[in-house]
């Protein structure tokens, strides 16, 4: 497998020397999957929230619709994104197709219901007495909210993983809506699919590893968040 | 129930401040909307390497922003005609004469051309070696051997289907024909793995060349030209086109300067040129 040892030397290589291209890349695949995972959490927690604490006419069906949003394909979502945003499309006045900030509202709309379905979850299991018990204690309303997502950090911070690894990941959307731009919205994983296309083997396994560091480094890090100081 | 109703308005507040801030964000980071041109193109003309080269040269000499999506002709033409690009360079003439003739394109200018070659494997199961591109085609459905074709509307694929139609025979839903749905590098490398046939662009075949066990069996055949032509889609038709920077690239393309790069292009690579540059010529 020459492939694999001379990708990893040409990621080695492309790291050390700092290539620009690549850490141009790998700066716009942090912001643009940075900002989705932000911009889903500020959605997904209080939707998660939402359902989990209340009971209203519908609600059983907002729940199924978020679980079946779990499941999205990405290259669906990248197709209605694209048909939305195109110059004569309803959105087109924008003019924002084949930018970042088109695929961030992609992949925003991929991790939401992630983010949404996976708080639910982890709010849900959080033992109904104590809930009882904050309320008991005379916690205002905010302070109750607030111990009851503390609670639930573990499980609300597996959310966040889940969302931030669901769109990192993503090539679909990406490459439709953003248009895979060279020095604008070129990520690791549409250059990936193009230094395939082109042939460059090496390449393209140097940007995978790059793209997996990558990947493990941020989840390593809310990793630790998530279980520093974990009480039984 | 006070309670919800505080939910309820937070989850609308950050809704809302969401929605307010994409669109904010997004005139925020995007320089003037007529600095960008969307020139909508064939995978090989960047496959090849040739627009890493030449979109730089034009992006410094006039200040706009070259957004190149590359997609088969076919997409890229649908595209045009929609008036979603700006500016098209593609590969398939016959197709390309419907637009102009719509009046959906203007300013539709020959650049340059190299050729198709049908490749297969080194033994040759179907015995093409030398045969014209008819001929050859006939041989390896005759042979039943593996075909992988484009099968996504792209030029090659266009070009592809025409031969079989000169040889008269209809492949579609032969076992022997594969179609791949991708583009042309990553059609190479299925031909390759599967040891069959395939019909390519040169360029892509030369970039492409190291990682595959394909040979150039057929080739030089008149029908097997590849001719490139770049135009303007309509700005009268569509208003939202970037008219002055569509006309800046037409212009750029076929510029004495940018031809000459355009035949320079892979010889210190490859030992010979990928494109053969033919502004003004008559095809």
């Amino acid at each position: 497998m020459n492939v694999l040892t001379e990708g990893l030397a040409e990621a080695l290589r492309l790291l050390v020397t700092l290539d620009r291209d690549v850490i141009n890349i790998t700066l716009r695949t942090i912001q643009v999957s940075g900002t989705a995972t932000l911009v889903s959490v500020l959605i997904g927690i209080p939707i998660g929230t939402v359902l989990a604490l209340s009971r209203f006419f519908g609600r059983g069906f907002t729940v199924s619709m978020v679980n079946f949003g779990m499941g999205l394909p990405p290259v669906v979502v990248g197709l209605a994104t694209w048909l939305c945003l195109t110059r004569y499309g309803p959105l087109g006045f924008f003019g924002i197709l084949y930018s970042p900030t088109a695929m961030i509202i992609a992949q925003t709309i991929i991790a939401t219901p992630i983010v949404a379905g996976f708080s639910l979850a982890a709010i849900q299991s959080v033992n109904p007495k104590l809930r009882l018990q904050i309320l008991a204690l005379g916690a205002t309303r905010l302070q109750y909210l607030f111990l009851l997502l503390w609670e639930a950090r573990l499980g609300i911070l597996a959310a966040v993983i889940a969302g931030f690894g669901g769109v990192i990941s993503e090539v679909g959307a990406s490459m439709m809506v953003g248009g895979n731009v060279r020095g604008y919205t070129r990520v690791l994983t549409t250059a990936t699919v193009l230094e395939v296309s082109k042939g460059k083997f090496e390449l393209a396994t140097a940007l995978s590893i790059i793209l997996l560091l990558l990947t493990f480094c941020i989840v390593a890090g809310l990793s630790y968040l998530q279980q520093r100081r974990k009480q039984p | 129930m006070a309670m919800k109703k505080a939910l309820v308005v937070a989850v609308m507040l950050i809704g809302s401040a969401v929605i307010a801030a994409a669109p904010a964000q997004a005139s925020g980071s995007q320089e003037p909307k007529t600095k960008d041109l969307i020139l909508s193109t064939t995978t090989s003309t960047v496959d090849s390497g040739l627009l890493d080269v030449l979109i730089p040269i034009f992006e410094k000499k006039t200040g706009y922003r070259v957004k190149t999506i590359s997609v088969g002709t076919g997409q890229a033409l649908a595209m045009g005609a929609k008036g979603e690009a700006d500016v098209l360079l593609t590969h398939a003439p016959a197709a390309e004469k419907k637009l102009v003739d719509s009046g959906a394109v203007i300013n539709y200018q020959l650049v340059m051309h190299n050729d198709f070659v049908i490749t297969g494997p080194v033994d040759d199961p179907a015995g093409i070696k030398g045969k014209s591109s008819a001929e050859a085609f006939k041989a390896i459905a005759a042979k039943g051997s593996v075909f992988v074709s484009r099968g996504d509307d792209s030029g090659t694929h266009k070009k592809e289907l025409s031969i079989w139609k000169n040889a008269e025979i209809r492949p579609a839903g032969a076992k022997w024909y594969q179609e791949s749905g991708q583009g042309m590098g990553a059609t190479l490398l299925m031909a390759s793995e599967k040891q069959g046939y395939t019909l390519t662009d040169r360029a892509t075949y030369l970039a492409q060349k190291a990682n595959i066990s394909q040979e150039i069996l057929s080739e030089g055949d008149k029908g097997l030209l590849n001719i490139y032509h770049v135009m303007e889609v309509n700005a009268e038709r569509f208003p939202k086109v970037n008219a002055a920077g569509s006309k800046a690239f037409v212009e750029f393309m076929v510029a004495p300067q940018t031809q000459k790069i355009i035949g320079d292009f892979g010889k210190d690579k490859f030992g010979q040129s990928l494109f053969f540059p033919d502004a003004g010529k008559q095809m």
